[in-house]
């Protein structure tokens, strides 16, 4: 066993893990953040996509003890005071989920894409979400959703 | 899935990771970003008893100017040589080839070291660092040894770096003013080559003063295409078809449910011409 002490959506944590502990099984296991889920198992679909330092990570593709002294932002940990992330309130907006089990992922994907490229066109969304496969192909609306959301975040800017 | 136990060693630097590697003998794997590693460590592909995790060793991270050459850490993340000022000014061929990998959750992780060490043919940091005549820094428990790019790739998942060796670095001559062009072929987006085309040129008016041509998936390592370099030394956009006639030559590449090895011949010689039109800025 290995100790690590992660901050996860804020909160700091120590727990002694297995080496071979995955990163999403971490989260949703010891730490309770069923949030975040796995959904091919392979790297493939980002269903499991967290913040790891600020970035996008797939969390099913890292093991927990390389997320030692580090900080990672789960879907649960977007909101503030209860609050949706202007994402999440996009993506509720635009009906932008018909199962929902990519929304996770997607979400945590779309706010690393603005982070990059605050105005991006459809194409560039589009590329920007080729790590996240939605099964109920809902693309036409996650795009909807991404572009709604980078309208309003520029909005608050000005 | 979930990998088979093993120990975890997280060294802080080389001659630490050296000595854990020296001590774990041969059945101890390296982790640089995971993104290979660790679909093959859950599909159980492969059950090391000890995994390096070089993830904190900082000095292996960035890119430094080396004067005539760039020098890229070998736990450099795609990411990071993407938007890199000297990569793209000096090594733009390979900027642009690191873009295309995967997705940018994986570009976030993996690293340039990594992907060369692991060797995968179908990756897209081989043929780009073949092409630009990189050198590779290797240390291992005899002291540091360079070798050529023409020399690193030996076979399938196969380099010159032994067990218990490490790739540092990866040194490019700098091709400053060179255009450049990464032409992908997938059927899916984020997946691996069907077959890629990495090329730059040195040009004139116009008019190639001098070529490189690196393919990605033609053979069981990344490949240089030597007969087109040369074949397209004096030429224009109006005359590189049948310079790059001969991409293929030489070639031996794979078939499987994506294309058999004639269609990959076909593709390479498309892919070619098409590279080195962008890299001319056509």
């Amino acid at each position: 066993m290995t100790r690590i002490t992660v901050t996860v959506d804020g909160a700091s944590y120590t727990d002694e893990v297995e080496p071979r502990m995955l990163l999403v099984h971490y989260l949703r296991e010891v730490l309770g953040k069923v949030g975040t889920v796995v959904g091919c198992d392979t790297s493939n679909c980002g269903a499991c996509t967290v913040h790891l330092d600020g970035r996008s990570v797939k969390s099913c593709n890292m093991l927990a003890v390389q997320a030692d002294g580090h900080e990672v932002t789960t879907i649960e940990g977007l909101s503030t005071n209860g609050e949706l992330h202007p994402m999440q309130t996009a993506f509720h907006e635009n009906h932008a989920l018909q199962c929902g089990y990519c929304t996770p992922g997607m979400i945590m994907q779309a706010v690393d894409l603005l982070k990059e490229n605050p105005n991006p066109s459809e194409e560039e969304i589009r590329v920007g979400l080729e790590g996240n496969l939605c099964r109920c192909t809902g693309y036409h609306n996650i795009v909807k959703a991404v572009a709604a959301a980078a309208g309003s975040s520029q909005r608050s800017d000005a | 899935m979930i990998p088979a136990t093993f120990d975890y060693a997280a060294p802080t630097s080389v001659e630490e990771a050296l000595s854990v590697l020296a001590e774990a003998g041969d059945d101890a794997k390296v982790l640089a970003g995971g993104q290979s590693l660790l679909p093959i460590l859950r599909m159980r592909l492969n059950a090391p008893e000890k995994v390096v995790d070089l993830g904190r060793v900082e000095a292996l991270r960035g890119v430094r100017d080396g004067g005539d050459h760039i020098a890229i850490g070998s736990m450099t993340p795609y990411s990071e040589v993407v938007g890199n000022a000297l990569v793209q000014e000096h090594a733009g061929l390979l900027a642009k080839a690191v873009e295309t990998v995967a997705d940018p959750q994986i570009r976030h992780r993996g690293t340039v070291g990594g992907a060369l060490v692991h060797a995968d043919p179908a990756g897209d940091v081989g043929a780009p660092v073949l092409a630009l005549d990189a050198t590779m820094v290797v240390v291992g428990p005899g002291g540091e040894r360079t070798v050529g790019a023409g020399e690193f790739f030996h076979d399938l998942f196969e380099t010159a770096v032994a067990d218990g060796e490490l790739l540092t670095e990866i040194r490019i001559p700098k091709h400053t003013g060179w255009g450049s062009a990464y032409e992908k072929f997938v059927r899916v987006s984020h997946q691996w080559s069907i077959v890629a085309v990495a090329a730059t040129v040195k040009a004139e008016g116009g008019t190639i003063t001098e070529a490189r041509v690196g393919l990605t998936n033609m053979g069981s390592t990344p490949l240089r295409a030597t007969a087109v370099e040369q074949a397209l030394v004096g030429k224009g956009t109006a005359d590189l078809a049948d310079a790059c006639a001969a991409a293929a030559e030489g070639t031996n590449p794979p078939s499987d449910l994506n294309g058999d090895a004639d269609y990959r011949r076909h593709l390479a010689t498309v892919l070619t011409r098409r590279a080195v039109q962008h890299a001319l800025g056509g």
